[in-house]
């Protein structure tokens, strides 16, 4: 007799679970080795608070009424359940804050796409750290967590939230017009950039040119300065936060695998500043991702900055499996 | 972050770079443009039942169009080429929309039998109409950002066949010459959008392999500028 679950859940069997334990346990290690304890915080929360996180989190894609009429919904992410924790937990301790999560979270999934309503991030929260520091320790504190799942050739691409918004409004672009471009950069629709760009009154070629070259900017070092070439408040702000960043990183060692891309744009409101996403070669969606959310705790009334990332635990294991079998293959 | 919870693929994103051709209407025109960059495509153009056609340094991967997006969405092609039609109607994948190749346009439409009053007298007298598609979600937008009630009728086959056989009050369709309309006794109401073929990639692909899909996009843009 089969009984059914809800599409985009699942059951974990042993053999899947004794591996998938071994990964979440190797990572919550390294986490704690550098001083992030390790937190929990309910599945249900009231929406209100959800709802501080801006346009995107706020859609949760699960909510009810508690029987007093309430209403509750299910995390999308850890990130604005820790900002509510530390503002209320943590009020008078002193910063920095270093706080580690294992934990579901959930989304809504679209019919008939293997999308997963309910799935394991690994993540960490570095609260009270300002950039470059702490986006540069969040970036450590990640590839240490990549190294340690073994994924030796992934890939961290570091952007920035501010720089098209900025950038944009320095044209003179706002309004419908604005978000609407900030939806293609964000779906990289680069035709769809350029045709609504050369219809913006007052664009000239050059400058249209110029906005869709710095979406497919990205590589080392090099890309700031191919990126400064263009010049503008936006991108000299943005350029400088992420030379500060990667200089930091390089006098640390740690900058080879993290790839500068100036046409990053992640879909989360709260993000400002550097974002990062995660990369293995091994597959084709990304494994991870986090960023500075400077403005975040100031909604909780703690005025910290902040930085994270999450790991997505289902795909850093598809991407460990990949891995182990293409290290077999080399092996003669 | 939109595709966080789309189950893993396991496609992988190095070796040879994977192109993903569309077979169909949009073939011959893909190959040559694939020769005028400098890909060898004698292999596809030859009979063989073969599906996958290693070339110098890139894998050929030929497939129905409508499956580009998927593959490409999933990395089991790092690149590939389809139609705009077929991206709108699968707007949710996600890829990345590098290049107007500019070949392969055709017209979607909304067309209805010649002389006949069936779509505004349905609209007028019962309030909305009956428009039979592949292409449900171009419909759909269609007739609701021009403020329009319809029932959207999905159909796999010739779509012509609805108005003739009562069906549907119109079609929306994709047309190239206008020759199937005709023949059908059926003729163009309205345009909706011009589809071109486009150049499409991975999102990871994209940044692992920036400078492969960089020189190709830069070949590529060359060999169809207008």
């Amino acid at each position: 007799m089969i009984h059914p679950i809800p599409p985009g859940t699942r059951d974990v069997l042993p053999d899947e679970m004794r591996e998938l334990r071994r990964l979440s346990r190797a990572l919550v290690e390294v986490f704690e080795d550098r001083g992030y304890g390790e937190v929990a915080t309910p599945a249900i929360e009231y929406d209100e608070v959800l709802a501080r996180g801006g346009a995107r989190t706020s859609e949760s894609a699960y909510r009810f009424f508690d029987e007093s009429g309430d209403l509750l919904a299910l995390r999308s992410d850890m990130t604005v359940p820790i900002a509510r924790l530390a503002a209320s937990r943590f009020a008078g301790a002193e910063p920095p804050l270093r706080l580690c999560y294992l934990a579901s979270a959930y989304r809504a999934v679209r019919p008939q796409r293997g999308q997963m309503r309910e799935f394991v991030q690994a993540g960490v929260e570095l609260i009270g750290m300002p950039a470059p520091q702490g986006t540069v320790e969040v970036i450590e504190v990640l590839e240490a967590a990549l190294d340690a799942a073994g994924l030796d050739r992934a890939v961290i691409g570091l952007g920035d939230a501010d720089l098209y918004r900025q950038l944009l409004s320095e044209l003179g672009i706002e309004g419908k017009t604005l978000e609407s471009l900030l939806g293609r950069l964000a779906t990289h629709d680069l035709v769809g950039l350029e045709a609504e760009l050369a219809a913006v009154p007052g664009l000239g070629d050059e400058q249209v040119a110029t906005c869709v070259a710095l979406a497919q900017m990205r590589g080392g070092s090099e890309v700031l300065e191919q990126a400064r070439a263009i010049g503008g408040v936006a991108v000299e702000r943005a350029t400088a936060q992420m030379q500060a960043t990667y200089e930091e990183l390089e006098r640390r060692g740690a900058a080879d695998r993290v790839q500068i891309d100036l046409g990053l744009l992640r879909d989360l409101g709260y993000y400002t500043g550097a974002i990062l996403e995660v990369y293995d070669p091994a597959l084709g969606h990304i494994i991870g991702g986090g960023g500075r959310y400077d403005g975040l705790l100031g909604k909780f009334g703690a005025d910290l900055p902040a930085a994270g990332f999450a790991l997505y635990l289902e795909r850093v294991h598809v991407a460990q499996m990949e891995e182990e079998s293409r290290r077999e293959r080399a092996v003669p | 972050m939109s595709a966080a919870g789309v189950s893993s693929s396991r496609a992988r994103t190095d070796g040879p770079l994977r192109v993903a051709v569309p077979r169909g209407a949009l073939f011959g025109e893909t190959l040559d443009v694939l020769d005028a960059v400098g890909v060898d495509t004698s292999a596809p153009r030859g009979d063989s039942r073969s599906l996958i056609f290693e070339t110098d340094g890139m894998t050929l991967v030929t497939m129905r169009p409508s499956d580009v997006p998927t593959y490409v969405e999933a990395g089991a092609a790092d690149v590939g080429i389809t139609g705009k039609d077929v991206l709108l109607e699968q707007a949710d994948r996600v890829v990345y929309e590098l290049l107007d190749l500019g070949f392969g346009r055709c017209r979607m439409v909304l067309a209805g039998r010649r002389g006949d009053t069936r779509l505004g007298e349905s609209q007028r007298r019962l309030g909305m109409m009956r428009i039979a598609t592949k292409y449900p979600r171009i419909a759909e937008s269609h007739f609701e950002q021009t403020g329009r009630q319809v029932e959207v009728i999905e159909v796999k086959g010739s779509v012509e066949l609805a108005p003739l056989t009562g069906l549907g009050d119109g079609i929306v369709d994709l047309v190239a010459t206008g020759r199937t309309l005709d023949e059908n006794d059926l003729e163009v109401r309205e345009e909706i959008l011009e589809c071109t073929a486009r150049f499409v990639a991975n999102r990871v692909a994209h940044k692992l392999r920036a400078a492969e899909i960089d020189a190709l996009t830069a070949k590529l843009r060359e060999a169809t500028a207008p």
